[in-house]
C-alpha cells in the first residue's frame, strides 16, 4: 500500500521539484565562496558580510545567503578589503547605492534618532516616577 | 486620585495608538523594492565586454555622448525580462535608444534570448559578476534606468515594464533631454 502511494506521488513531487525561479548558469564570482588568503583580512570581510543585507533574500545577510547576487556582493566585499579598503568604507559604498536598507548596523540620522532618544526618555521618566513615589512613602 | 486616573487614561490612549499603528502597518502590502540611491548621480566608470556577438559591449563613456538613453538591466535566465520584451520593442519604435547590461549570462544564452524575444538594444555589455549592477544600486532583473546625455541617472524603473509604464518611461526620457 505504502509503495503504491509512493509510486503515485512520485511524478507529482517530481513536477514540484522543478525550481520555480530561474537561476543563471554562471559559476559563482571568484571570491563568492573563496576565503581571502590573509586570515586577518578574511576576518574583517566576514564580520562586515554578516552585517550587510542580501537584496535578493531580504531577511538574510550576504554571509548567510546562497543567492548568486549575495555571492557577487561577497566578491565585492572581499576584493575591496583585499585591496586595503576599510570595512566601513565598503559599507558606505553600498549605502551610497542602496540606502541604509542594505546595512544591518543602525545609524543615527534625522529619521532614526527617536529610536535612540525614546528609550532614554522612558528611563528618565520611570526614574523620576519611582523617586517621587519612594519619597512619598517615607 | 483624580490626577492618577487621568494619567492612566493617557497611558491607555498611547497603548491604543501604538497597537493601532501595528494593525495599520501589518495590513499594508509589503514593499520589496529596493530603490537605487544613485538617482541624480553620475554613472560610475565601467567597461563591459560584449554579451552577444550581435552588438558591441558597453562602457560608461558610451552613456555620456550627449544623447539620453535607457539602460536595461536584464538576463536571459530571467522570466519577467522575457515578459517585458514587447514593451522594450514599443519604446524602441518610439525612438528610445536602449542599451543593456546582461547579468550573469553566457553569450550563447543571450543570443538565443534575443533571437526569441527580439533585440531592441544598440549595445549590450556582459556583467558576469553583477559588478556594474551593484555599482548603480540595482537589486534585481529586470530594471530600467534613464540616463541623460551627460551620463547621469535620472530615473529607475524596478521590475518588468508593463504596457502602462511605457508612456511614463518615454516621459522620463523626454525630461532627460531626448
Amino acid at each position: 500500500m505504502k509503495a503504491l502511494l509512493i509510486l503515485l506521488l512520485a511524478p507529482l513531487l517530481a513536477v514540484f521539484a522543478v525550481p520555480l525561479a530561474a537561476q543563471d548558469a554562471m559559476p559563482p564570482a571568484p571570491y563568492a565562496y573563496r576565503q581571502l588568503d590573509d586570515p586577518a583580512q578574511e576576518a574583517k570581510a566576514r564580520e562586515l558580510m554578516h552585517t550587510l543585507r542580501c537584496l535578493k533574500c531580504q531577511s538574510q545577510s550576504i554571509a548567510d545567503s546562497d543567492a548568486p547576487m549575495a555571492g557577487d556582493m561577497r566578491h565585492q566585499v572581499r576584493t575591496r578589503i583585499a585591496a586595503g579598503e576599510d570595512p566601513e568604507a565598503v559599507r558606505a559604498w553600498l549605502v551610497a547605492r542602496y540606502g541604509d536598507y542594505v546595512s544591518y548596523t543602525p545609524r543615527m540620522t534625522s529619521a532614526t534618532w527617536p529610536l535612540f532618544a525614546v528609550p532614554l526618555v522612558i528611563v528618565v521618566l520611570a526614574g523620576l516616577t519611582i523617586a517621587r513615589r519612594m519619597r512619598r512613602r517615607t | 486620585m483624580n490626577a492618577l486616573r487621568w494619567t492612566l487614561w493617557i497611558a491607555v490612549a498611547i497603548c491604543a495608538l501604538w497597537f493601532g499603528l501595528f494593525a495599520y502597518q501589518l495590513s499594508q502590502p509589503k514593499d520589496e523594492f529596493v530603490e537605487s540611491a544613485m538617482i541624480g548621480q553620475t554613472m560610475p566608470d565601467f567597461v563591459l565586454p560584449p554579451a552577444s556577438a550581435s552588438r558591441p559591449g558597453l562602457t560608461s563613456a558610451d552613456l555620456a555622448d550627449g544623447q539620453p538613453r535607457l539602460l536595461n538591466v536584464f538576463a536571459s535566465w530571467c522570466i519577467p525580462c522575457a515578459a517585458e520584451a514587447p514593451q522594450l520593442d514599443a519604446l524602441e519604435r518610439s525612438g528610445a535608444n536602449i542599451v543593456a547590461v546582461a547579468i550573469r549570462d553566457r553569450p550563447e544564452d543571450v543570443d538565443r534570448f534575443l533571437e526569441v524575444y527580439g533585440n531592441p538594444f544598440t549595445r549590450i555589455g556582459s556583467d558576469e559578476i553583477s559588478e556594474v549592477q551593484l555599482s548603480i544600486g540595482s537589486s534585481g532583473v529586470p530594471e530600467t534606468f534613464v540616463i541623460d546625455g551627460t551620463g547621469r541617472i535620472t530615473y529607475q524603473h524596478i521590475g518588468d515594464i508593463r504596457p502602462e509604464h511605457v508612456s511614463v518611461i518615454l516621459e522620463e526620457l523626454r525630461k532627460a533631454g531626448a
